[in-house]
């Protein structure tokens, strides 16, 4: 106890940190949720593939060494698009081969939920298998350091060095941290926006209220369906960056725990609540950073799922409730 | 001029046939109506109109095309739209926003016309200009059912398909409401009328159908089907 009084400030903003990153993982499952009232399983490798579009364009453009995160600006500009990039492309895939012929066919939820989880390992033994693939495909020689060690950690090619820039109570906030939480505020509230004041939002909220009478005022309902994944892996992307800024390394199973943290966040706070999610995310990483304070940091995951646990023995549909269909306006 | 003709449509669910060979047709700046007791195919009819149920046989056309396995967005954009049985109004969403997924495919949101149009629905409902703001949920179910009407105009339909939009509601506003489809079809927009509530329908029909069990059993001028012995017995009851 003592530990976390005297450690409050840092406990929080660094559980602020990891929260940012799980809340804009657990919109994916949120926005898909909202829409299809489907889990979206392969959700983590979405984001997982991200990472990797950002250790990959680094190395491609040759950044090395050690840097501040200023110096590093550029690069990480690159990178985010790389990142954004690539984890829409993955949610679209996603969408496009383990979701549209069931969900047109009006599939049971269990088979798709099947169909997710077998796209989840595709995806996730696809990065684990890239060496054999480049090998089967002829084009090992070309991209060498791209694909050896596929199972090995991935580190990013440019160390960044954060530099403490604010003190909160005892604690100098370094300028990573910082970032991390302000754009992930960002990215939310632009979501938040978009969802409630644009026609294509609108539309996202009309399937799913309501998708036969959605489909009534012409709307349709793949195209939404396709919208959705891809915001979903657009914030994937942006979290898959700040992840490597704040990490530094990736794997091919990165996805896994991170998801379920993700995924828990968004159940936490409300699934198909995009504000849940938030709320969720960050409450999920400051728990975690006060409980593996105090009692030690292997009572970390236990600690995430214990909370919620406590949370949907109270509040059954999660801490807001509500779900993207019954958004207020 | 015909504006929508059904040729011998059969249609499924499952195992069951809920339209069996039905034919008519709806001719254009006129109200139609099918009449007939529940699970007799009525809402199925409209919903493969709207292209939200699979025909199993026979065609629907649309302004002369056919549109049978058109998608439902398709038929929207051509000038079908739809008020749907339980009005189903998006319920988080305002009044305004409501009216504005109705227009969802109209590209001239900023134009006189979009204005033009939307006055028309307040001109028909002013209870929806005084509760632009507020959300579809939380109104009576009179409101919801004019707000599901007003929506399927916003499109500026060429033919609106109008099912029960009596249901549920107490008879003074059941009046208002038949006396609204009367201005609806007076302002040039055909009607298709589903409804159990048959005397007044029947009343304002230029054409009437009766369905029993997925199948058109009586035809004719509304008011002559309203004089049916037949048809007084089992549908005009205990009518408002």
């Amino acid at each position: 106890m003592e530990f976390l009084i005297g450690n409050f400030a840092e406990l929080t903003i660094t559980g602020l940190v990891l929260g940012s990153v799980y809340a804009l993982v657990a919109l994916g499952y949120t926005l898909v949720y909202g829409v299809l009232q489907l889990i979206n399983f392969a959700h983590s490798e979405v984001f997982m593939w991200g990472t990797y579009a950002v250790v990959w364009v680094l190395t491609l453009l040759g950044a090395s060494g050690t840097s501040s995160l200023a110096g590093a600006a550029g690069y990480l500009a690159i990178a985010l698009v790389a990142a954004v990039l690539m984890s829409g492309g993955v949610a679209l895939i996603v969408e496009r081969f383990a979701y549209r012929r069931l969900v047109r066919q009006n599939a049971p939820k269990y088979i798709i939920l099947i169909s997710a989880i077998g796209a989840s390992f595709v995806l996730s033994e696809i990065m684990g298998l890239r060496d054999k693939i480049a090998g089967f495909l002829g084009l090992q020689g070309v991209l060498g350091d791209y694909v050896n060690n596929p199972r090995n950690t991935s580190t990013l090619p440019v160390e960044i060095k954060p530099e403490p820039v604010l003190q909160i109570g005892n604690y100098m906030v370094r300028d990573t941290e910082l970032l991390i939480i302000i754009s992930a505020l960002i990215m939310m509230f632009v979501l938040d926006q978009f969802i409630r004041r644009t026609s294509f939002g609108r539309q996202i909220r009309a399937v799913a209220q309501d998708p036969e009478a959605a489909s009534l005022m012409g709307a349709n309902s793949t195209n939404v369906v396709r919208l959705t994944f891809l915001i979903g892996g657009v914030m994937a992307g942006v979290a898959a960056t700040l992840y490597m800024i704040k990490v530094g390394a990736t794997g091919f199973n990165v996805g896994f725990v991170l998801g379920v943290k993700a995924f828990t966040a968004a159940v936490l706070g409300g699934i198909g609540n995009l504000r849940g999610a938030l709320l969720g995310g960050l409450i999920l990483g400051i728990a975690e950073n006060y409980a593996s304070g105090i009692l030690g940091s292997e009572w970390r995951d236990v600690t995430a799922f214990v909370l919620l646990v406590l949370v949907l023995l109270v509040r059954p549909s999660g801490l807001l409730g509500e779900s993207l269909g019954r958004a207020r306006a | 001029m015909t504006l929508l003709e059904i040729r011998d449509l059969n249609v499924n669910y499952g195992h069951i046939e809920a339209i069996r060979g039905i034919s008519f047709s709806v001719e254009e700046g006129t109200i139609t109506t099918l009449i007939g007791a529940n699970g007799a195919g009525k809402t199925t009819t409209l919903k493969t109109i709207s292209g939200l149920r699979k025909v199993h046989s026979g065609s629907v056309f649309f302004d002369g095309k056919d549109i049978t396995n058109a998608k439902p967005y398709e038929r929207v954009k051509m000038g079908l739209t739809q008020s749907p049985e339980g009005r189903r109004c998006f319920p988080g969403m305002t009044v305004m926003e409501n009216l504005e997924m109705g227009a969802l495919l109209r590209k001239d949101r900023r134009s006189a016309a979009y204005r033009e149009d939307l006055e028309r629905v307040f001109g028909l409902f002013p209870r929806l200009q005084e509760r632009v703001k507020q959300a579809a949920g939380t109104m009576s179910g009179g409101e919801q059912q004019m707000l599901a009407m007003g929506r399927a105009l916003m499109a500026r339909p060429r033919l609106v398909l109008l099912d029960e939009p009596s249901m549920g509601l107490a008879p003074k506003l059941i009046r208002q409401i038949f006396s609204i489809v009367d201005e609806i079809k007076a302002q040039g927009t055909t009607v298709l009328l589903v409804e159990q509530n048959a005397n007044q329908a029947l009343k304002r029909s230029d054409v009437a159908h009766v369905l029993e069990t997925g199948k058109i059993v009586r035809s004719g001028p509304g008011e002559k089907l309203a004089a049916d012995p037949a048809v007084k017995a089992a549908y005009l009851g205990g009518d408002v």
